[in-house]
């Protein structure tokens, strides 16, 4: 059987611009093909900005990597026209065991909230999740979109200017210089941009190993999260069972810190391990076994000048609590639409700070509680250890101590509070979670009508809810309104009225709340419209 | 709620004498595993952070680890 992961997605096809006399200039040019690199190019093209992705490869991303991808970011990719066919193939669970010793200590239902059009988290395996991307690609370019993916063309050199950036491109059939007004830097955690361009990336890395295999079986297992800590069949560490579409199970299993990594790859010694684990009569397959360490860090700064870094490139976490995938496409959701703003000549160069601004604090977030919960799982004193055991032991009779039990916390979309994009809030009695700067909370709106985030996306609009509102324009930005009736009891007046009976919100193009008021009112929504755009201070 | 940090135990010596015997015969490691759980059911029932956050601090700056 040919393994998707084993088929060239994107093979090399000699490009004109290889041909050309003088380098050739594109509006943005992407590094890596990942899940990051193909949002990015995706959300530009689908809103007519030209972007060409590098890759130095040619297929999807290889063996275990993400499995778990999260409500935001499933919505994102709904925004990009690709989030069906994740949530189709994908495998849904809400159910989790934690297992301390030889026993269950107790069982979670993570009860995800109604009204929401997508769950709290699927799993699916990174290359399904980066094939659905590049079908997107495929079906944008047969509609005519500036969109490319040139694989086997490897960024060997990079010059930063101050109106652009050249590359030094390396393909099968030899190099050439290619010219972008601007970068996007996704080429993952080992960064070659980040090195050519000798830019830090600090931050903590874990003394501890995992083996990380995913294996092919037909068991019995439930749809189910089950996390050992110090089980009997490995002793002293942990490990984690997750279900994965098309029968993959996901093993982790901790090693500790001295071991000999290339030994502990080879099947002979990881066959006896799962075999300890799932139990002598289990069959199974191994589809890709690796060993990782695993890293807590980020850039200090993700712009520097026509260079933008996002992704792994960008920050990277330790994977307890799936937040790298998912932060990644978080981070394009924020940037594609002000570079789009900046390259059609709407808002300032200056807006493109924002990004930064906002995912430092989303990567910040995001490195905190992976650090959390790595430190838990992984106790590196006998204190913490001790503290440790003393949760768990607790959690089996008392339900106090389970939300102090972290083998990973949900990844959860970071609210922008201080951005300077934000207006005052001049609602406070509505709900804070709809506050300026959160990603808008889904809602139901009821009777077949969909959901209010389809009606979002890829533009400023306004939502009125239980009052009028008028569309306008400004800074050469026309904004439509979404007047909705939101009675009492509705997702819609619980998650954006609370106790207010009527609210306009101003809201991002990509799905963040930047102002909200109890009514109309022109002159305020220009002016935070302005402040949005980066042209008011 | 501020941490009271004055005398407020209805019998100090009965919870002292409770206190050791509850540890009684345990092991090193026991003992040091019946006071983690100890710390977390007494966090749990102050619940407050900002008082927690003070008694972790009551308790940092006393004792010989003190040391400047
Ligand atoms: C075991 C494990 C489990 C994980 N689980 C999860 C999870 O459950 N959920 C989650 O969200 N995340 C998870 N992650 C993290 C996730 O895999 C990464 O965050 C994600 O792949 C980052 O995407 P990216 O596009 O930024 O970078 P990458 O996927 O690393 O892509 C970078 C691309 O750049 C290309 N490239 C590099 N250098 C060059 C060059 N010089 N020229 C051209 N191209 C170049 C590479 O070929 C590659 O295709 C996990 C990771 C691991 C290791």
């Amino acid at each position: 059987m040919n393994k998707i992961f084993e088929v060239p997605l994107y093979p090399y096809a000699r490009s004109e611009d290889q041909d050309a006399a003088a380098p050739v200039r594109r509006k943005v040019v992407i590094i890596g093909a990942g899940p990051v690199g193909l949002a990015a190019a995706i959300d530009l093209a689908q809103q007519g900005i030209e972007a060409v992705i590098l890759d130095d490869n040619d297929k999807v991303s290889f063996g275990s990597r993400a499995i778990c991808f999260a409500k935001r970011p499933l919505e994102i990719l709904d925004r990009l026209g690709c989030g069906q066919p994740m949530v189709d193939k994908g495998v849904q669970w809400n159910l989790g065991k934690v297992f301390f010793g030889d026993r269950k200590v107790y069982d979670f239902n993570l009860l995800p909230e109604e009204g929401h059009k997508r769950p709290a988290f699927i799993n699916l395996q990174q290359y399904y999740f980066e094939e659905y991307l590049v079908q997107r690609v495929r079906d944008l370019q047969a509609e005519g979109a500036p969109i490319e993916i040139r694989g086997k063309s490897k960024v060997e050199a990079i010059g930063t200017h101050p109106d652009h950036v050249a590359l030094e491109v390396e393909t099968p059939e030899g190099s050439y210089t290619l010219e972008a007004d601007w970068l996007i830097a996704a080429d993952g955690a080992g960064s070659p941009t980040r090195r050519m361009l000798g830019l830090d990336f600090v931050g903590r890395v874990f003394e501890d190993n995992f083996l990380i295999a995913d294996v092919v079986m037909d068991a019995e297992f439930p749809t189910e999260r089950w996390f050992w800590f110090d089980p009997p069949f490995n002793k002293g560490q942990s490990a984690l069972l997750h279900k994965q579409p098309d029968g993959v199970w996901r093993i982790d299993l901790q090693l500790g810190w001295d071991i000999d990594k290339e030994e502990e790859k080879k099947p002979e010694n990881v066959i006896p391990r799962l075999k300890a684990m799932l139990g002598d009569e289990v069959q199974f397959e191994l589809e890709w076994v690796s060993i990782y360490t695993f890293q807590c860090r980020r850039m200090e700064k993700f712009r520097h000048g026509r260079v933008l870094f996002a992704g792994d490139s960008a920050h990277q976490v330790s994977p307890f609590g799936a937040r790298g995938a998912n932060s990644g496409v978080q981070d394009t959701d924020n940037l594609c639409w002000k570079l789009k703003l900046v390259i059609d000549g709407v808002a300032d160069e200056d807006l493109l700070d924002s990004y930064d601004y906002e995912r430092v604090v989303g990567a910040d977030e995001n490195i905190l509680n992976s650090s959390r919960s790595t430190d838990f799982i992984t106790p590196k004193s006998d204190i913490s250890r001790i503290f440790r055991d003393a949760v768990l032991d607790l959690s089996e009779h008392h339900a106090f101590a389970r939300p102090l039990v972290n083998s990973g916390r949900l990844s959860l979309p970071c609210t922008y509070d201080y951005s300077p994009l934000n207006s005052t809030d001049t609602l406070p009695e509505a709900p804070a979670r709809a506050r300026p700067g959160s990603p808008c909370p889904d809602a139901d709106l009821g009777t077949g009508s969909g959901y209010l985030l389809d009606q979002l996306g890829d533009r400023f609009t306004i939502l009125a809810l239980n009052c009028v509102a008028a569309p306008l324009s400004e800074a050469g930005l026309d904004l439509d309104v979404i007047s909705i009736a939101a009675p009492p009891g509705s997702d819609l007046a619980a998650r954006y009225l609370g106790l207010a009976e009527s609210a306009v919100y101003l809201i991002r193009p990509d799905q963040h709340v930047a102002a909200r008021w109890d009514g109309y009112s022109e002159t305020a929504l220009r002016a935070a419209l302005r402040r949005a755009i980066g042209k008011e201070q | 709620m501020p941490l009271n940090l004055s005398a407020n135990l209805g019998n100090a010596d009965n919870f002292y004498a409770d206190l050791l015997a509850a540890h009684d015969g345990l092991s090193k490691a026991q003992s040091d595993a019946l006071n983690a759980r100890l710390i977390l059911i007494l966090a749990n029932h102050i619940g407050d952070n900002d008082t927690l956050r003070e008694a972790l601090q009551a308790a940092a700056t006393t004792g010989a680890i003190d040391a400047g």
